[in-house]
This record gives structure tokens, sequence and C-alpha cells, in this order.
């Protein structure tokens, strides 16, 4: 046992540390600075500078993009681009569909979606949920007709992460309503400028607007863009959980968090009645401080386990439930600091603008915005309690 | 960055598994712990002779293992699972611990007879008003010629009725909760003007109020330079019972989920309530994130003074909160049969929570990584 990286890891470190350092554009880190809401090219653009470098799809296979790195390479390469708080690379580009499409795909479908992921020139969105398929996604609705070369979709998909921007979209669509749940589900790929698909925004509590409808009304799709066989949708679906969840714990998120936190809360007031000051206040930092380091270390012991060729199962959704916890607590926190002072709701780029005059307390801006939007975390990529439930299930055997 | 064990330390762990099962087995735990004598000298000697962890952490030259910190790990995670009162953690660990930094031939003659199964410490750092503060030493020693005289209260000493000598905290000069000052003793237990009243705990080991009146005692270290010394053993102990505490945690959930699943009600196993199930997932995510921080402060131990310090308290921050959630949860899933003395998992309930305590709360630990954050 022992708790050092490799020199070639430290190396390793070092080497994307500054790679982000000397490629993140400067554009991008000027609005994330001011709090200007990111567009689809800001995203992009970070996307093609790490595709530049061959490093947007690390952990695929080599053949289609991957760079070969190990389990603690892909583990450092993640915490590193939450370290620097980058625009994300879109999930559901390289970590959903691409590893669907190079799984079960065709050679064509190969040939015609994954370059193009690996490169970041289409923008991918997941059509899962239903606003009756949530938490039992099998019960999904969504029809696709086969008619000829075609099918014909009906349906209405929600909760679409990011859809206004998306060119591409893979959806979980029921072929045979005769089967029973998760028998009759296939895959499709729709491209999202198709005709009958319409994208409405919905907008969440902090006022943003992340999430969408998806209607899909009489949407033609060539059977081409089926991946995997007719009704063994759910195949691909599952393949999804088990892939790629490096950086699932947002450690170095909630780190880089609780050090925001810890400087705000020793900035409002005045000297001597500032929260750092405050022993209750700091006994509660101490607190989130160790639940996040026995959330680090857990998670470099599935690390550790996954390069000695044990790769953990499902106890990897402890993560998600520890870290989501975390992140939403430190969050919680933050939202202490600044008391009555976080309840104007001004945008930062607002204040920017007018030179921070906006508000007295400048800093207090976007601290409840960020709270309220971040209570998605526990609730998104399968709830905490369905995650209690797989746990109870698959490790505990109940 | 490893977090796998070496052959030879899950050698070890089966070793010591094996002895325990085939000494310790629960009703026999039951049977000593009620018994007079209230320990097993033959078992003390079977940790010696038949499987040899006294000397796990000590060095080959000294006859020891040559282990560390993960083999003191190893042991005392195995010491949690089968309730074993007997004073490893006193002896081994921390009074291990602080002989080996003395360094001088009589610490290693006295680590001989601990390897031996000879000597065996208790530690009798507590006051009436210490709380954990091993610098809250009232207790004095005076020097006489060649030795030493200690006089004052030491209580709740635990395992002092089962050991030779005793290691004591007394102060050689300064007030109460000065670190200077501050030095170890060692003192046979049959010394004059040592008096011993003796009770049982609730876990089932056995303590003593010890009264000091001017009983002779030789020096471990340089005069009043103690406190340093005392905090690095005292660490090492910390961690090894965060061990200990995983080793009754995994007990803890293991007797939990077995027994949800064997009780029916509503013509059901009562495993099947969601409720249940849920409370049984957050009992193992409090387990396994608690072996964690085990693994860092045990990895840390030999790391720079303050970094040793906040990696230990984090640890036993983190240990302390599980072991009461854990415990409590497993008691109240058992439902009444949870309350009576004779199932287990109410024993492992009880040294979890002296375990909460023991070197140090939660509190103290929290406080302590605050006061690691001023210094730094």
């Amino acid at each position: 046992m022992q708790l050092e990286f490799t020199h070639e890891e430290r190396a390793f470190r070092a080497e994307v540390r500054t790679f982000i350092a000397e490629h993140y554009p400067a554009d991008v880190r000027t609005k994330q600075d001011q709090g200007i809401e990111l567009g689809k090219e800001d995203y992009l653009s970070w996307h093609r500078i790490v595709a530049k470098q061959g490093w947007s799809v690390p952990a695929w296979p080599v053949e289609y993009g991957g760079t070969g790195w190990s389990a603690t390479q892909r583990h450092i390469w993640a915490e590193e681009l939450q370290r620097a708080d980058t625009a994300p690379i879109i999930a559901f580009s390289t970590n959903l569909v691409g590893p669907v499409i190079y799984t079960f795909g065709t050679p064509e479908q190969k040939a015609r979606f994954l370059p193009r992921i690996v490169a970041g020139d289409d923008w991918w969105c997941q059509g899962y949920s239903e606003p009756g398929a949530g938490s039992d996604l099998a019960a999904l609705q969504t029809r696709a007709v086969r008619d000829g070369d075609h099918y014909i979709v009906n349906g209405q998909k929600t909760w679409t992460t990011l859809a206004q921007h998306a060119d591409w979209g893979f959806f979980l669509v029921r072929t045979d309503p005769s089967a029973r749940k998760q028998a009759g589900i296939s895959f499709l790929l729709i491209d999202m400028t198709s005709p009958g698909v319409t994208v409405r925004p919905i907008i969440t509590l902090d006022g943003a607007h992340e999430v969408n409808e998806v209607w899909l009304e009489n949407v033609k799709v060539p059977v081409e863009n089926r991946v995997y066989e007719e009704n063994k949708g759910w195949t691909c679906a599952k393949m999804l959980l088990a892939h790629e969840r490096s950086g699932i714990a947002l450690v170095a998120h909630s780190k880089v968090a609780l050090g925001k936190l810890r400087k705000l809360a020793a900035t409002i007031g005045e000297p001597g009645c500032r929260l750092a000051d405050d022993p209750i206040f700091r006994r509660k930092l101490t607190e989130i401080e160790v639940e996040l380091t026995a959330l680090e270390y857990t998670e470099l012991r599935f690390l550790a386990a996954e390069s000695a060729g044990k790769a953990p199962g499902v106890e990897v959704s402890m993560l998600k439930i520890r870290g989501t916890e975390i992140y939403q607590r430190i969050s919680e926190l933050t939202l202490e600091v600044p008391g009555s002072h976080a309840s104007l709701r001004v945008s930062r780029a607002t204040a920017h603008a007018s030179g921070h005059d906006a508000v007295a307390v400048p800093s207090a801006i976007g601290v409840a915005d960020t709270y309220f939007n971040l209570r998605k975390l526990s609730i998104f990529g399968g709830s905490n309690e369905i995650q209690r439930n797989i746990l109870a299930k698959a490790v505990l055997g109940l | 960055m490893d977090f796998n064990f070496t052959a030879e330390q899950e050698m070890l762990r089966d070793s010591v598994a094996r002895y325990f099962g085939d000494h310790y087995a629960f009703p026999q735990r039951q049977a000593v712990i009620r018994s007079e004598e209230g320990w097993q000298p033959g078992f003390w000697r079977g940790l010696a002779d038949d499987v040899g962890i006294l000397g796990a952490p000590f060095d080959e030259a000294m006859g020891g293992l040559g282990g560390g910190a993960v083999e003191t790990m190893i042991v005392m995670e195995e010491i949690g699972k089968a309730l074993v009162i007997e004073p490893y953690l006193d002896t081994v660990v921390i009074g291990g611990g602080l002989l080996r930094r003395c360094g001088t031939p009589r610490a290693s003659e006295l680590i001989g007879g601990i390897i031996a199964g000879e000597v065996r410490l208790a530690f009798a750092h507590l006051e009436p008003s210490s709380r954990f503060n091993l610098a809250g030493v009232t207790t004095s020693a005076v020097q006489d010629g060649s030795t030493w005289r200690i006089s004052g209260l030491k209580d709740a000493v635990r395992g002092a009725p089962f050991a030779t000598h005793v290691l004591v905290n007394a102060r050689v000069r300064g007030a109460s909760g000065d670190r200077a000052g501050v030095s170890a003793f060692l003192v046979a237990t049959g010394a004059t003007g040592l008096s011993s009243r003796e009770y049982p705990t609730v876990d089932g080991s056995r303590a003593a109020d010890l009264k000091f009146e001017g009983v002779s005692a030789e020096i471990l270290g340089p005069a009043g330079q103690g406190c340093d010394l005392l905090e690095a053993a005292v660490d090492e102990g910390v961690v090894a019972i965060c061990a200990e505490g995983v080793g009754v945690m995994r007990r803890l959930l293991a007797d939990t989920v077995e027994y949800t699943r064997q009780r029916r009600q509503f013509d059901a196993p009562i495993a099947a309530n969601q409720a249940l199930q849920h409370r049984m997932v957050d009992m193992y995510i409090a387990l396994e994130l608690a072996i964690s921080m085990t693994y860092m402060a045990t990895l840390k131990l030999d790391r720079p003074v303050l970094e040793r310090k906040r990696a230990v308290s984090a640890a036993k921050v983190q240990v302390g909160k599980a072991l009461r959630f854990v415990g409590q949860a497993a008691i109240q899933l058992h439902g009444g049969m949870g309350m009576t003395n004779e199932l287990a998992v109410s024993h492992y309930f009880k040294r979890a929570t002296m375990i909460e305590s023991e070197l140090g709360s939660v509190d103290h630990h929290a406080a302590r990584i605050e006061q690691c954050d001023a210094a730094a």
C-alpha cells in the first residue's frame, strides 16, 4: 500500500495541466469569469482544441480515437479538467452515444458518426426520459412504426439537456408495443433538423435554460439510423450505465467550490464579523472537508482496484451518491455566507456590465441560483434513491 | 498509488482471523468477560507464540515481524471483528510506539518483553479533568536520585487489571495544559504506593482508577519533552482504533443484513422494505468511507507532523461519525432483538460507542484539524 502517484503519473498530470492552461480559450474563460452563459460554439471550440491534441475521447478504444491511457491517467485528466473549471466536453457525445456506436453500430454507422464526435463537429442530446418514464425508463411510450426504409416516430421526450444546441439525438423508442417493457425498445439516431422535431425550453427554478422538451411528430428516421437490432435497444441503454465514470465523484469540482467558499467566507462582512471567524461556521467547513477527503480516497481505492485489473462494478454508485451530496452541501454553505444579500436575482453578466455597482454585495450574485440549480445533481443520472436501490440489490444482496 | 495488500499481509490477516475464529468465538468471549479474571492469559500467550502478532510492528532486529502501520491496521481490524478485549492497542501499538521512539537499551528490552507476551501495558493518560488533552496533566513526577516519583490520580485506565506495567504521562514542571514539562513514565503494576480500584467497562473489558503516591517510575525519553513523543504514539493508536472500528462496523453491517433477510413480518422478509434497504446502503457507504480514511491515515503516519495530525484527526472524525450511525442503525434494524444482551450485535454496538470517544471524540478531532489549519 502507498499513496503516491508514480513519477510518470505526476509528469502526466503536469503535462495535461500545462496543456489546459496554455490552450483553454481566453474568450471562454472571460465569459465564465463574467458569468455570461456559454453558447454552443464556446463548448465546441474547446472540444476541438482538445480533439486536435487527440484527447477528446480518452476512454475509447484507440482504433476509434482513444488515447490508450490507463485508468489512473484518465482519472488525472478528468480531475485536471474539473480543477481548471473548463467548459465540459459534452458527455452525451463522447461518453454516451459514442461508446454505443462503436460497440453495437454497423461499420457504416461507425464511419459516419464516430469521427465527427471525436472532432466535436456534432453535438448530441439524449432522448430518454418522458413525462411518464423517469426512474422507470422502460415505461417509455414514444412509438416508432416501420414504414418501408423508415421509422415514423411520434412521442414526447423531456429533460433533454442542451437539446437547443443539438445536431443529433439518440432516442429510445418503442418498436413493439405488445412486448413487455424492456423487450420492445429500439435505439435510434435522429437528425434534430428533421421535419417534425420540435425543441421547447424548460426554464428551471434558477431561471436557466438547460433542459428541454423534445416533441416528435411523424418524424421520418431512416432504418439505417437504428443502432443494433430492432427491439434490442435496452441492451444499448444498459451498456451506457457501465461506461466511463471517471470524475463521477466530482471531487475536484468540490475542491474548487470549497476553496471559493472559504474565500467568500473570509471576504463578506467587516473584519472580525466574517463567517470565516465564526467557530460554528468553521466547524461546518471542517466537517465537509473531511467528508470530501473520505470521498476522494474512496474514489482512489476504486481507481487502484481498476488499475490492478479488478474493475469495480456498481459499487461506483456510492461515488455518485456521496459526490452529489457533498457538492450540494458546499453550495448550501455558500448560500449561507451572504445571508439575505443572496436574495437579489441579478445576473453576474449584468453586474459586470455595470461595473459591479449593480448590487451592494457583488460576491452574493448567483449564489442562490447555483444552490437551486445543483439540486438537480441528486436527481439526474439515476436519482440517488435509484442508486441506493441498485446498491441494495447488487452489493448487499437485498 | 496502491491500496492492495501484499501476499504476506493477506496471509497475516488470514492467520489472525483463523486464530481468533478458533479461540475467540462469541460465546467463549462472553464466558471470559463474565469470569473473575476477565481476560485469557492463554490467548495472549498464543498471540505471542502461535500467531506472533505481538511483534507485528517491530523491527526484525528486535525480534519483531518487521511490519508497520499497515500490519497494525490489519490486526486491529480483526480485533474489532472478534471484539477482542485483551490490550493489544495499549501494549503493542501505543506502548510499543512510544518505546520504539525512545531507542534506549531499556526500551529495546521492554519491546522484547512485549513480543514475548511477558510485558503488557496499560496507558494511564486520563485524569478526571483532562478530557482528551495529553498535556492536561496534573499528575506530578519528581526526580529522586536515579528514579522518579509519581503522584496523582489517573482514572478509567483501560486494561489496567491485565497489565504488568502502566504507561503514565506526568508533569515534571509547569501547569496543567502546558505542553512543555510532560513526560512519559513506566510504572510496574505491583509498585509500592500504587493503589488500584478496578471495575468492568460497558463494552466487556476491565479498567481501573489508579492512585499514585510517590510511586517509583522509569522515565521514557528526555525529561519534560515527552508531549511530541506521546502524541506521535497516540496518533498511531488513533489510527489503529479506527481500524478496530472498521472491523466492528463490518460485523454490525453483516449481522444487520443477515438478520433483516431472515426476520419475516407481513409475510415477507423485513429486508424487502425500501426504507430498510436504503438505511443499510447508507451503513455500507459509511463503512466504505471509514475504510478509505483509515487507509489514508495509516499511510500518512510517517508524514511531517502537521500533515500527520490532520490526516489522523480527519480519520477519527469520519470513523467516529460512522460508528455512531452504523451502530444505531444496526440496533434499530434488529428491532427488539437489538436491545437484548443475548445477540452479538448489541456488544458490537457497545464497543462501537466506546471507540467513538476513545483517544478523542469527533468534536475533539475536528477542533484539532482547525488547530492545524491555524498553525499552518
